[in-house]
């Protein structure tokens, strides 16, 4: 019987603890139609080496565990078929410029304390109704792209200004700060501009767009934070108006 | 050894609705096997059920009416003082859901926006478009950081502690580090999720393995109704991937090989809308009876419901159509097979999300109240976990309060861990030859085969006695990594063993009862038999395997009848 067509992947290994410097090993996968990139290294981990580390849950592209830099893209390991790629190699890597845990496996402990820092939750002073607070569609329809965020971390590991600056919010976090704020149920813009609007906030984007390209789910952090900078710019603006009427 | 006065186990919808809870009350932390948004509820679609009354023919929705369709749909297995819990404190649930933020679809009026959905009487599946699981659970996340939760990702609970009949705490192991630790509590609250993956062809992630079901089986708690496993109609041909209800909801029909909407023959008034049990098997009887396609699966098409409404309320199908099927559902209909998808059994515990150990409480798909009977309606699940989600943290949180001031010492804790860290390192250094991952993939297609939606007497013996041969490899399995640092191959190896601890339990359950009911069908006793077998399952382990025995009902109003739709 002839063997089943392979494909081959690259793929990065590197363990902080025992290695001086990261290398790539090369496997070769049985190929089958609807072969994705996650369970061609189940097949690796399970037929050929134990030791390879990397994150998985859903395998259906919503939960963000196995957001990988594929042939030089980011891209949910899940949602990417190995054919896709039919030339030659495929190499797979950890999200860049975040720290290594283990090959694939990255430290997402920065990432989740931003986004803890932009008050990421519903914010309302009034007291609840007995019922559902209204919404209409429309005001419905304006966090619906935000709201879409699996938080997989791809726009942020993209982003130059996250590399350059350890502080910096990043496209997630601020993302999240805009589907709060253009909430027409919640009552906090003021403390929410003054967190985004702080040195590690949007006025830090330079409007690059590498976060839109990265985003598997599409979408453009980079419009959520012009949205917040016009949001801030105004409220200076009409302080400055009402300071200097009076 | 960590300390906390209530320990969550699982970091999904319910376990984060039990952590909400208690953490109002007492200092608790929560463990989960993955980060909390990871969490498998997240993929949830369809909905969430509640007798708001907001969609047009809904008007007249009330609670008994949404009780009443679930005690039927459950094909009256359901305790109906459960079910009447359910849907009477559905409507203050998501009210809250909304004020923390949930951003549901909207009617015209700005209400929370409601589809029909299966097996109900009126339209009153609340949704976000078709991603109500990921922007409930992420909301829920958002108030666990709020309430300043103390959450531990990336831990796998391996065993629970025990002492004079009380729970003393957890025993898990540090996916990263390979550290064993012992988490001690007053109360622990399992919220670990369903056992889906026991199966092949399941809609379920890959982390939902059953593995708080097996740990509490394991210190002697008793699983209950576990031969109940649902079979959802549409997962996507290839992947399995769930395709929401709600697809047949907004008006999708299901067609076989002749183009015939064949649920006519099925469920003649109901049609696509019948409860998940008959439409899968009515799915299934196509395919084996020649009418799927390439017999393997049919189509389900919403080429009918136009563009814009497939875009604005079933945005996240067609973009899982296309990712993982190559198929635009605007253009071409789906392909779909039933795969499997719930588990309605589970830990025994009552409205309270009590279990018979002190101390230990569960919520969730884990847990079985039971509200769901023999077969769950779709929406259902998310309600049951944020209903009895805060009934179990409002419990636990009492519970430990009532006991302050009379801790226990560590030595039962310390015992357990010694005793799990002994496991680990003999695991290390076993050399039996016997690959786990074989295993496991040998369970799962045995597993849909033989205990799948049509079952018999002979097949799911055979099952059994195959479940105690791979029982017997396991006990071979080897490692080929002996790594502390984030050891997948380890870690698989662990919750294997309690994934096929639990599917001798659904086996020797389903094999016991000699009756359809819900979505247990014996093609060797196709009827309901009300007067042998209307009673739940109770399973207990014992070193020969499980034991069962069987309870009664809870019937409040609803005298079992015929069940058509």
């Amino acid at each position: 019987m002839a063997e089943p067509a392979k494909s081959s992947l690259k793929v990065f290994r590197f363990d902080p603890d025992r290695d001086r410097e990261p290398h790539f090993d090369t496997f070769e996968v049985p190929q089958r139609e609807g072969l994705t990139v996650l369970e061609a290294l189940f097949d690796i981990l399970e037929t050929q080496d134990g030791s390879l580390a990397f994150r998985y849950a859903c395998r259906g592209a919503v939960c963000g565990s196995c957001a990988m830099y594929i042939n030089g893209a980011y891209r949910l390991a899940c949602q990417t078929q190995v054919a896709a790629f039919s030339s030659g190699e495929l190499t797979v890597g950890p999200m860049p410029h975040f720290p290594v845990i283990k090959d694939l496996a990255v430290d997402m402990t920065e990432f989740f304390r931003k986004y803890e820092r932009i008050m990421p939750f519903l914010v309302a002073q009034s007291a609840p109704p007995e019922k559902e607070r209204v919404q209409t569609p429309e005001a419905r329809e304006a966090i619906d792209e935000m709201v879409d965020c699996i938080l997989c971390g791809c726009c942020y590991s993209s982003c130059p200004t996250v590399w350059t600056d350890k502080e910096y919010l990043g496209p997630a976090a601020l993302t999240k700060a805009y589907r709060f704020l253009a909430d027409s149920r919640d009552e906090a813009a003021g403390e929410r501009l003054s967190i985004v609007a702080g040195g590690d906030g949007i006025w830090r984007c330079h409007t690059i767009f590498n976060c839109a390209e990265a985003c598997p789910k599409r979408i453009n952090p980079t419009w959520s934070i012009q949205q917040l900078k016009r949001k801030s710019a105004l409220r200076r603006l009409s302080s400055w108006l009402i300071r200097s009427s009076t | 050894m960590i300390y906390h006065q209530a320990i969550v186990v699982g970091g999904g919808m319910a376990g984060l609705r039990v952590a909400i809870e208690a953490g109002a009350q007492v200092d608790t932390a929560l463990i989960s096997l993955v980060h909390p948004v990871r969490s498998h509820s997240g993929a949830a679609q369809g909905g969430i059920n509640a007798s708001l009354g907001n969609a047009e023919g809904g008007k007249d929705d009330n609670w008994e009416s949404h009780a009443f369709d679930t005690v039927k749909g459950s094909d009256y297995l359901a305790d109906q003082n459960a079910a009447e819990i359910l849907t009477k404190e559905a409507p203050e649930r998501i009210f809250e859901l909304e004020h923390w933020g949930v951003p549901f679809s909207r009617t015209e009026e700005g209400k929370i926006a409601q589809r029909p959905f299966g097996g109900a009487g009126f339209p009153r599946t609340c949704y976000a478009a078709d991603k109500t699981g990921h922007v409930i659970m992420h909301t829920l996340f958002e108030q666990a950081v709020k309430r300043k939760i103390k959450v531990c990702p990336e831990w796998m609970a391996l065993a629970l502690v025990v002492e004079d009949g009380a729970c003393r705490g957890v025993i898990a192991l540090e996916l990263i580090t390979g550290r064993v630790e012992a988490f001690k509590a007053e109360a622990v609250i399992l919220a670990t999720g369903g056992a889906g993956r026991i199966y092949g062809h399941s809609t379920n992630g890959m982390i939902v393995t059953g593995s708080g079901m097996a740990i509490a089986y394991q210190a002697g708690m008793p699983l209950k109704d576990m031969e109940f496993i649902q079979f959802h109609p549409t997962s996507l041909y290839g992947t399995n991937i769930l395709v929401t209800e709600g697809a047949r909801g907004e008006g999708g029909y299901i067609v076989n090989n002749r183009g015939e909407r064949f649920m006519q023959r099925y469920a003649p008034q109901a049609m696509e809308l019948a409860p998940r049990d008959i439409v899968a098997r009515a799915i299934q009887t196509e395919i084996e009876e020649g009418r799927g396609f390439e017999d393997a699966y049919v189509h389900l098409d919403l080429r009918h419901l136009g563009r814009e409404r497939i875009l604005e309320r079933l945005p996240g199908i067609r973009d899982i159509c296309m990712d993982f099927a190559g198929v635009d559902p605007i253009e071409k209909p789906i392909p779909i097979q039933p795969g499997q998808h719930y588990t309605m059994g589970g830990i025994d515990c009552n409205e309270a999300g009590e279990t018979e150990l002190r101390g230990l409480f569960a919520a969730g798909e884990c847990a079985c109240v039971t509200a769901h009977g023999a077969n769950r309606l779709g929406g259902n699940s998310l309600l049951e976990t944020v209903v009895f989600g805060k009934r179990a943290g409002e419990k636990a949180a009492q519970f430990v309060r009532g006991k302050e001031g009379a801790q226990a010492g560590d030595g039962a804790v310390l015992e357990a861990l010694e005793k799990v860290r002994g496991k680990i390192a003999g695991l290390m250094e076993a050399e039996g030859g016997e690959n786990h991952s074989a295993i496991r993939a040998q369970m799962k297609e045995m597993m849909t085969e033989k205990v799948g939606i049509f079952r018999e007497e002979k097949a799911m013996t055979q099952a059994l006695g195959r479940i105690k041969e791979l029982q017997e490899r396991y006990r071979r399995a080897q490692l080929t990594y002996k790594g502390n640092k984030f050891n997948l191959d380890l870690a698989r190896c662990l919750e294997l063993e309690g994934m096929l601890e639990v599917a001798e339990v659904i086996v020797s359950g389903a094999i016991a009862r000699r009756e359809s009911r819900g979505s247990h069908y014996r093609l060797d006793y196709r009827e309901r038999d009300d007067e042998n077998w209307l009673k739940h399952t109770i399973a207990r382990r014992t070193p020969q395997g499980p034991q069962l025995s069987y309870r009664d009902v809870v019937i409040t109003r609803w005298k079992p009848e015929a069940r058509k739709y």
